[in-house]
């Protein structure tokens, strides 16, 4: 049968999968972003990767739109009026997510849901909002049904952020993700308490450290003061923005090309990242020039989104593996000095060179591509996501863990992040989280989360699926979200179920 | 000489021994013996008989003066020493001044808020926890004392002085039951309840209810009364036994009910504690 065919009569897929499927099956018969030989070479060796992004980019890969700007003006397009209370609001937001694309057909930024809904709440009730809140929130879990959907909250202490976490914990949903940009002095214990509660019961929100995110964009005109959002598995991009595309460097594969460090350090990593560079440039190029979408798109239009405050993503994974293969038994990432060092110096050297480039249609990045610790998706094995130290091989004392994150996360600002299961009676003394995230903030960590280890909502390479769903998948049968798809192939070839248990 | 201390291990991150994120210290030596102890292994110091020295499976144990001698890269953690030790003791255990383990305390800054010291009874190093939580302090680390409150603290005023408070196990009220559970004092305890008390210094009040050896009733009204208008404001933690790692008489014995514990935090309430915990 065709891969046409197999995805036509598929019993394990929904409608909505196949139709997702077969888009991107018919976008792939085309090929139009010429590559050089030098891209295809490292690509057939599996050592840069286009993250199966398409061929033929007709949408950028993460859109997103100024939410607060839609609420202030309605939309033109969508013939919306500018909302008068919050029911309205939540139905124009409804409505706009049906028409914001992405990578993964459906928006994976939903809003910066707290500074949106707060100046709708006044005059109602807790018991009034709390129900609204659960049905808009169950509405995005089962129609946008992607994992790599995102909502944002802080870092200020609001009646909408509280409500909106009271509703998470009760609904219990994977869709979608929520992160808090968390700063000490700005986001108050209390309502810190309230959130990592909350993470305790839902494994949502994960925490950004706000104070080093807040900077990385330039503010929109007339748009919210920090110009960041978190998207999908922890992209920092910028808002009414976001990002034409993340393609990655497999460092784990990049290795196996290796005769010496010195041979990846001064050959084979500078010639991939520049062919990545490359390829990227030529994909930002068709994008904006020849796909017509930010010549056509609404959101575009009714200045939702800006095309000069899109970024590309360059990526990079597998880092683990690389340094295991390069310094053979006996220097493991993430205890032992030497394959740290090691570690430190590929990503200086990417970096640098990543930020010498001169990347198209980059106004927002200052003309530069901005780096991204990738995280991997579906069952891929062999590469452990980003700069993360593989699931077996963490340090005992959970303080060098995160020294060891802390140090790596300097290098990327467009995103890098780690996830670490609890021991589930940490519920009784959230101060102990409060005080860890204190801490890892403190020394320049820029995300974190964790989930109690014996939650039915656990965390993937960012995304949250069911274990539940899983095991369905896994028995043949269809699922609504389909990055429970992603998520049980990963889970189970990356050992995910043995991630040590932190705060034991 | 510099004092030091037996330290039986430092635990750099726990979610019990106090408010937060802290590294919990534990001293080993005891001066009583309960019969619900966790960790009968901490009550004696190793009185050198030896036998666990032929018994190391890894060979991280030796003679060396008349005394056994702990080889901590070599050992394996198997626990046999403790296993085969007659006397409650463990040879896995070093002698620490109170900078050594500040050191150690201090590498964990900024993830942990700070340090409490627990045993054994650590109350028996009074002085040696007086010189870490000075330094604790300097650092900017808070300092809590997990005690049995059979030590004297009226003698230790000074301790006082450098620690933020006393975690403080009060194990039962009556005078025979608490020489029958523990073989000590309860005087000492009421006494050290009453000027801890006055001086603000409980951080918490802890009893483990063991059905048919306390009487958790009495103690509850007996604290309350103790602590007269403090009681609102005292915070006090209920704890099932656990069989967990007890030898001895309790070894097999079970954990109080659901209900019970429920009807003991009822009681406590209605004694006028404003923060009853269960655990």
């Amino acid at each position: 049968m065709s891969e046409f065919m197999d995805i036509i009569t598929a019993s394990n897929l929904t409608y909505g999968q196949k139709l997702i499927h077969l888009a991107q099956a018919a976008e792939n018969c085309e090929h139009p972003i010429p590559t050089t030989p030098e891209f295809d070479w490292f690509f057939e060796r599996d050592a840069i990767c286009d993250m199966h992004e398409g061929n033929a980019p007709y949408r950028p890969r993460y859109i997103c739109c100024d939410m607060e700007r839609f609420a202030r003006q309605g939309s033109d397009f969508l013939r919306l009026d500018a909302p008068d209370n919050l029911d309205d609001l939540l139905m124009n937001l409804q409505i706009l997510y049906q028409n914001v694309p992405s990578v993964t057909g459906r928006p994976v930024y939903v809003g910066q849901l707290d500074r949106l809904f707060d100046p709708y709440l006044d005059g109602l009730s807790d018991e009034e909002i709390l129900p609204r809140f659960k049905r808009f929130l169950n509405y995005i879990d089962r129609t946008v049904a992607s994992g790599y959907c995102h909502a944002n909250l802080g870092p200020e202490d609001t009646r909408a952020g509280r409500l909106l976490l009271q509703a998470d914990a009760e609904v219990q949903n994977a869709v979608p993700n929520f992160t808090l940009k968390y700063e000490e002095g700005i986001t108050p214990d209390d309502f810190a308490r309230l959130a990592l509660k909350t993470s305790m019961a839902c494994a949502n929100p994960a925490y950004a450290n706000h104070r080093m995110h807040k900077h990385t964009y330039a503010a929109p005109v007339d748009g919210p003061a920090d110009g960041y959002t978190v998207v999908s598995c922890y992209n920092v991009l910028p808002i009414r923005g976001g990002a034409y595309c993340l393609d990655r460097v497999k460092l784990s594969q990049l290795a196996d090309l290796a005769t010496s460090p010195e041979h990846l350090l001064n050959e084979l990593l500078p010639n991939a990242t520049g062919a990545l560079l490359e390829y990227m440039d030529a994909r930002i190029k068709f994008l904006v020039e020849d796909s017509n979408f930010f010549q056509t798109s609404f959101l575009v239009r009714e200045g939702l989104i800006d095309r000069d405050r899109f970024v590309g993503m360059f990526g990079m994974i597998g880092m683990h593996e690389c340094i295991e293969k390069l310094l053979g038994p006996g220097h493991v990432y993430g205890t032992d000095p030497e394959a740290n060092d090691l570690a430190d110096q590929i990503m200086t050297k990417m970096t640098a060179q990543v930020q010498a480039w001169d990347a198209p249609y980059s106004e927002i990045g200052n003309g530069r591509y901005m780096m991204h610790a990738q995280a991997g998706f579906g069952d891929q094995t062999s590469s452990t996501p980003g700069v993360r130290i593989r699931v077996g091989e963490e340090p005992e004392v959970f303080f060098d863990h995160l020294r060891h994150c802390a140090r790596m996360h300097r290098f990327f600002k467009a995103g890098v992040s780690d996830i670490f299961p609890v021991e589930p009676t940490a519920a009784q003394n959230v101060d102990a989280l409060l005080d860890v995230i204190k801490g890892a903030f403190a020394i320049d960590d820029t995300y974190l989360s964790f989930y109690p280890s014996d939650s039915d909502l656990v965390r993937i390479t960012g995304f949250l699926v069911k274990r539940s769903e899983m095991e369905k998948f896994a028995r043949g049968e269809a699922v609504l979200a389909d990055t429970s798809h992603d998520g049980e192939g990963n889970w189970r070839a990356n050992h995910l179920a043995d991630r040590k248990v932190r705060l034991g | 000489m510099e004092l030091t201390a037996p330290v039986n291990k430092v635990i750099p991150f726990s979610l019990v021994d106090g408010p937060g994120s802290r590294c919990s210290v534990f001293l080993q030596g005891c001066n009583i013996a309960c019969a619900y102890c966790h960790n009968p292994e901490t009550q004696n110091l190793c009185l050198g008989c030896g036998l666990c020295v032929e018994q190391c499976p890894a060979g991280a144990l030796s003679w060396e003066n008349g005394r056994v001698r702990w080889d901590k890269d070599a050992c394996v953690q198997c626990d046999t020493c403790i296993h085969v030790c007659p006397h409650k003791a463990s040879p896995k255990i070093e002698w620490l001044t109170p900078g050594e383990v500040f050191e150690t305390v201090h590498s964990y800054q900024p993830f942990i808020r700070g340090v409490t010291v627990s045993g054994g009874e650590c109350m028996l190093r009074a002085d040696w926890m007086r010189e870490l939580f000075a330094l604790c302090r300097a650092a900017g680390l808070g300092t809590l004392i997990d005690s049995n409150g059979c030590v004297p603290f009226e003698e230790h005023l000074d301790l006082l002085d450098v620690a933020d408070g006393v975690m403080l196990d009060v194990k039962a009220w009556d005078e025979g039951t608490f020489a029958r559970l523990t073989s000590g004092d309860v005087c000492v305890v009421k006494r050290n309840l009453a000027l801890l008390a006055e001086r603000n210094k409980i951080e918490e009040l802890r009893i483990v209810v063991v059905p048919g050896w306390n009487d958790p009733e009495a103690t509850i009204a007996g604290i309350a009364d103790a602590l007269g208008e403090k009681t609102a404001t005292t915070k006090l933690k209920l704890i099932r036994f656990r069989r967990f790692g007890v030898v001895g008489a309790l070894a097999n014995a079970n954990s109080p009910t659901d209900e019970r514990m429920s009807e003991l935090e009822a009681l406590a309430r209605e004694a006028g504690f404003g923060q009853v915990e269960l655990r």
